[in-house]
């Protein structure tokens, strides 16, 4: 928190969709383990990253969010059975349209964790703050 | 009947009525309709508040005259309806919302290939021998016509087809309303009533689109089946399916259905389902297999959409 106010830098939030059977688990096993992971992260969590609508991402950077991460089951793991592989298609399509909205693609990413993941839960997270940090904050549509 | 940003298509699916044209004359009398009478707008400006019964209005919102005429004809209409996909979603001309409206007009008078003396471009204020003159401006954005005025109903498609037009107007004249806010024609999308629905299989997989010029595509066939982008799935129906008739995929005039906020987010959802291959390089190729995918996917809705257009001024 001291570093925080101090520095003074700009700090990027960041929604996150995570599933309930992985990623959310995961998230809850860091912090069982006592690691941390940065603040930047708001998470909703939902059933299945398959039921994470392009909707809500972009409902998410209309409302604000410097970026927006869905996190699932590994591939192959998904609690029911493709949920995963439609978010991967779907997010995948979406993020190729960013570009035209004026958005880097790097705010939209998605990562793939096992419950137990916690490194790679922790990684993700820290390297997407990081980049978004060098981005710096999101645009905004111009009122008309 | 007045019109805004638009191109004059929705203008002439009024004269398509053909002769329904004469019946609408002997119910009702035309009392502004700029493309085709000498109204002048102080005219309108005179009449009582709600004097006129109803007033259809194509054309997206672009420039600070059309939302003056338009607040104006609010006033003092009874029925507001909005005509043709331009004034519902923002329709082809929202696609401007892709760019800045300084890069548009760089773009119009400077950047053209076919510009060679790229002069200054226009202000809208100028003088002229003394004496200042000024244009419309142009807004930062386009709107469809409900983010300006309230819109009684909305009639879809670019343009509307003339049964629809003739339908919405009688029901008006009869006084036989629907619902405020309703959009005429159908509440289920495009699929269940199109005339190719039965060759669509039960499960459909596809590794790349293709494109229309890239084969010699069936007549009788579902367009997805054969890997055509067709936005049949996530457009409303109502259309007497005219194009898939001419044998042309749906590009999705009539907008989204009641359900959903975002047309075009709806049709990628749609897309990405039908893609098979999720390996990186499978999936790189069958995306990047969809042409120019945010035109085609936001071609009439961008305007109207969940973001509206492209996020300025950030990094």
């Amino acid at each position: 928190m001291t570093e925080f106010l101090s520095t003074n830098r700009f700090e990027p939030s960041i929604i996150g969709f995570l599933c309930h059977w992985c990623a959310y688990e995961c998230a809850d096993a860091v912090g069982r383990s006592r690691s941390q992971y940065p603040a930047n992260l708001h998470i909703v969590r939902v059933m299945c990253s398959g039921r994470v609508a392009p909707h809500f991402i972009m409902n998410a950077f209309k409302e604000g969010a410097d970026g927006v991460i869905v996190m699932g089951c590994p591939m192959d793991s998904c609690h029911y059975r493709s949920g995963n592989a439609q978010a991967l298609k779907r997010m995948t399509l979406l993020r190729s349209l960013l570009p035209a909205f004026g958005i880097d693609t790097e705010r939209l990413q998605f990562a793939w964790v096992g419950a137990g993941d916690t490194k790679e839960f922790i990684h993700r997270i820290s390297s997407m703050v990081g980049a978004l940090r060098a981005l710096g904050p999101v645009g905004r549509r111009a009122v008309p | 009947m007045f019109w805004c940003a638009s191109c004059g298509g929705c203008e002439e699916s009024i004269l398509d009525l053909s002769e329904h044209l004469f019946t609408l004359r002997e119910k009702a009398e035309i009392v502004f309709w700029p493309m085709a009478m000498d109204t002048k707008y102080d005219a309108v400006k005179a009449l009582p508040d709600k004097d006129l019964t109803v007033t259809l209005i194509n054309g997206a919102i672009r420039n600070n005259e059309q939302v003056e005429i338009v607040r104006m004809l609010r006033e003092k209409s009874k029925i507001i309806v909005a005509h043709g996909s331009c004034a519902h979603q923002g329709g082809v001309i929202g696609l401007a919302n892709f760019f800045s409206s300084s890069a548009l007009l760089d773009r119009a008078y400077k950047d053209m290939p076919t510009i060679t003396d790229p002069g200054d471009v226009p202000s809208n204020t100028s003088k002229l021998n003394g004496t200042r003159l000024e244009l419309p401006a142009m807004r930062r954005s386009i709107v469809p016509l409900n983010k300006v005025i309230s819109v009684d109903y909305y009639l879809p498609g670019c343009p509307p087809s003339p049964e629809l037009v003739k339908d919405a107007l009688f029901a008006v004249l009869s006084n036989d309303l629907p619902e405020l806010g309703t959009v005429f024609g159908e509440t289920k999308a495009l699929c269940h009533t199109c005339p190719r629905l039965s060759s669509k299989p039960e499960k459909l997989k596809l590794t790349t689109f293709k494109r229309l010029h890239e084969v010699e595509w069936d007549a009788n066939t579902c367009f997805l089946t054969q890997g055509l982008v067709c936005l049949g799935p996530a457009t409303r129906g109502g259309c007497a399916a005219r194009c898939i008739g001419a044998n042309m995929p749906c590009r999705g005039c009539f907008g989204p259905l009641d359900t959903d906020a975002d047309q075009g987010l709806n049709a990628l959802s749609m897309l990405a389902a039908l893609l098979e291959d999720t390996t990186p390089e499978g999936l790189d190729r069958g995306i990047k297999s969809i042409p120019d995918a945010p035109g085609l996917l936001y071609r009439f809705g961008l305007a109207a959409s969940i973001l509206g257009g492209r996020f300025q001024g950030g990094k």
